[in-house]
């Protein structure tokens, strides 16, 4: 009874799917979906190595500096970095004194209150701020930014597939649209407001091209072209996403060296203690 | 229970006697997983899978208590005190971390349990009743990650959350009212996020209730071994503690290595890049996906695309979502019945040459197939292969399991474990 029944229900199921299976093929033979611009013309994210790749990898502090320096003069004016405190910046190899100062010197002061009126007021930043946001709220960002949200950049390098490449490429990306892609898709023109930029998922970005080459100049006079720029900032936000990556790949160490030690033990006792039994 | 020559327990130290005599907890231990267990002698390295599963779940209930200790589950306060564990909390990355991986890792040895149960016939009498309590443990399961999925309250887990109890609103009539009993409310909210993170904690307890039931049930007619021919003989068998605890801990050092590697090296490899963006009810992602662990059943649910419905007339008996959704939890609920599906008395594929085919070259591949197509967009292509993977499932338990089974010439048998291992047969002393 149990196998005949099962029977009819594998016979209805399998014999919907493939009238579904008939039903798909003659679709797209009658129908073929329509080739789209965002998946013709869209690009995987460029080929880009940093110090902190691979096992061993750890941030280049340097280049974290120039990274910040990037996103506080540029990046800054418009993304939030919430989850990201200014005391985290000693990871950076600052200082104590050096943190206090860019907290005090920051573009944004911090929402307080008046302690005389109670009123709204804003005051400097101190090392245990997260860093303000440039707007007070959603409708203020986009009120600014001609209906655009700009995103908050915190987790940026871990919400977008490879993402510390995604944003180096994002970054460099911008260009002309492709007379190519205009020529079969004449709908898909990018609009006013809008940017082509092919690193990005549907090809237009509202953010204008944010960074120009020399807009940077960094203390310890390394190259300050768009690509250098670029990357310092991609390794930057990468570490604003993963300040404890360094700390991780240093404990797995340590595990693993630890675990292959008691691994070999424990495989050299199993043979020991499974020597007089033929198994 | 178990083997009339099982070792019996006899405590030395006076201590341990005046406990047995009170309260023989040491007993019971050391018959379940002790000395006093006798086990085949012949068991390989999938039979690691059981205790790696239990070490998996007790992972995640250590790493899932220190975590609720810091987590704060509100809509507004979920993603960023997930990220005050990662950034603030001393090493709260790495009990994230590890809590995040131990349940993909979790997922992939009861995987490797499940299909080894399938090919050497664990479920098969006199084991009947450990399978359908796995099954139980499996459902336990899926539900538990699912919630836990949605604490962070990334837009993933907020999707997804919509996406699966939307489900529930394919049933007819009670469906929409029951999807908003479920939820508290239209849409995942408050609500379900405090209900999830209750069920969440309590969930893996339950689990872990059991578990102790299955074990149990597994301790009645003792463990099954590659042959599928039972134990005859003390020669047979060998005592669980030293031989299967040594090799045990060998295969936990093994399996604790790649856990390592993952939760260490590569964190965020098994997870969604969107689930780092905090929830919104107004974005709708790109593509919606599930956990690795569930896309074989979401390519499933996605295969029905076509109504059931009388040719010509417009009538719709069953429309494809609910279809999908039956198929989907169908495509489960069939396990309970492979006992009764499978009817050859032979346990072990290795004896079973057509069965065997079916497997590796129906089963293994369908599965695959399944959980690559659950992650694609809905391209014909996909949902194609999706189609004859999913037609193929079905087919395989309901009809061709049932028919192999009835007309398989199976290989002879060994005479004994003994024998299949030694070559020579058991002593017909002990026989």
């Amino acid at each position: 009874m149990v196998r005949f029944f099962a029977g009819l229900i594998g016979l209805f199921f399998s014999g919907m799917l493939l009238l579904g299976l008939a039903d798909t093929i003659y679709l797209a033979i009658t129908e073929p979906a329509e080739e789209t611009a965002e998946h013709a013309f869209h690009e995987k994210a460029k080929d880009v190595s940093f110090a902190h790749d691979g096992p061993f990898g750890h941030y280049d502090q340097n280049q974290l500096q120039r990274g910040l320096k990037v996103y506080q003069e540029v990046c800054a004016a418009c993304h939030s970095m919430n989850l990201v405190a200014f005391r985290n910046f000693e990871d950076l190899g600052y200082n104590e004194d050096q943190v206090k100062a860019l907290a005090k010197n920051w573009a944004t002061e911090v929402p307080s209150i008046d302690p005389n009126t109670g009123e709204a007021t804003t005051r400097p930043g101190l090392p245990s701020d997260n860093i303000p946001s440039p707007y007070a709220n959603e409708v203020m960002a986009r009120a600014a930014n001609n209906n655009a949200l700009p995103p908050d950049l915190s987790l940026m390098a871990k919400a977008r597939a490879n993402g510390p490449a995604y944003i180096y490429s994002l970054l460099t990306g911008y260009q002309n649209q492709p007379a190519e892609l205009l020529k079969q898709f004449p709908d898909a023109k990018t609009s006013d407001g809008l940017h082509y930029n092919p690193y990005f998922a549907n090809l237009n970005i509202a953010m204008a091209p944010p960074l120009s080459a020399g807009q940077v100049e960094f203390d310890d006079g390394s190259p300050n072209d768009l690509k250098a720029m670029s990357k310092d900032v991609a390794a930057f936000l990468t570490w604003a996403a993963e300040p404890k990556m360094v700390a991780r790949k240093q404990v797995g160490w340590g595990a693993l060296i630890f675990l292959l030690i008691f691994t070999g033990l424990a495989y050299l006792s199993y043979r020991s203690i499974w020597a007089d039994k033929k198994h | 229970m178990s083997f009339p020559w099982a070792n019996q327990y006899k405590p030395k130290n006076p201590v341990m006697q005046w406990v047995d005599e009170r309260l023989p907890l040491p007993r019971l231990v050391y018959n379940a997983t002790g000395a006093g267990y006798p086990v085949p002698r012949n068991l390989n390295y999938f039979w690691n899978f059981g205790v790696l599963s239990g070490a998996a779940l007790v992972i995640q209930i250590i790493t899932g208590i220190v975590l609720a200790m810091h987590y704060y589950a509100s809509v507004d306060g979920a993603f960023n005190s997930v990220e005050h564990i990662m950034r603030n909390v001393n090493s709260g990355w790495l009990i994230r971390y590890a809590h995040m991986n131990g349940a993909s890792f979790f997922f992939i040895v009861v995987y490797i349990h499940i299909f080894r149960g399938l090919f050497y016939g664990s479920y098969k009498a006199p084991r009947e009743m450990a399978w359908l309590l796995g099954v139980v443990i499996y459902l336990l399961m899926m539900a538990t990650g699912f919630m836990g999925y949605v604490l962070p309250w990334g837009q993933m887990s907020y999707w997804g959350a919509q996406v699966i109890t939307g489900f529930f609103s394919a049933i007819p009539i009670v469906g929409e009212p029951l999807r908003q009993w479920l939820l508290g409310g239209f849409a995942p909210d408050q609500a379900t996020l405090s209900r999830f993170f209750s069920l969440h904690y309590l969930l893996p307890f339950v689990i872990a209730g059991v578990i102790i039931l299955h074990i149990w049930s597994i301790h009645i007619p003792g463990s099954s071994n590659p042959t599928g021919v039972s134990v005859k003989g003390e020669e047979d068998t060998v005592p669980f503690h030293p031989y299967y605890t040594a090799k045990d801990g060998f295969g936990l050092g093994v399996f604790l290595i790649f856990f390592v590697i993952m939760a260490f090296f590569l964190p965020n490899a098994m997870g969604h890049p969107d689930n780092y963006i905090q929830a919104n009810p107004l974005s709708t992602p790109a593509h919606i996906v599930p956990e690795w662990y569930y896309l074989p059943f979401y390519a499933i649910l996605k295969a029905f695309t076509v109504d059931f419905a009388i040719p010509f007339t417009g009538i719709v008996i069953m429309p494809a979502k609910l279809m999908g959704v039956l198929a989907l939890f169908g495509s489960i609920l069939l396990l309970f019945f492979l006992p009764w599906l499978d009817t050859s008395p032979v346990r072990s594929g290795h004896y079973r040459p057509l069965f065997r085919k079916f497997f590796w070259f129906g089963l293994i591949p369908t599965v695959l197939v399944l959980g690559v197509c659950g992650a694609m967009p809905a391209e014909p292509m996909w949902v194609m292969l999706s189609q004859i993977a999913s037609a193929y499932y079905f087919a395989h338990f309901l009809i061709i399991l049932p028919i192999v089974s009835r007309i398989e010439k199976p290989l002879p048998l060994p005479g004994s474990i003994t024998e299949a291992v030694t070559g020579k047969p058991l002593k017909a002393a002990t026989a």
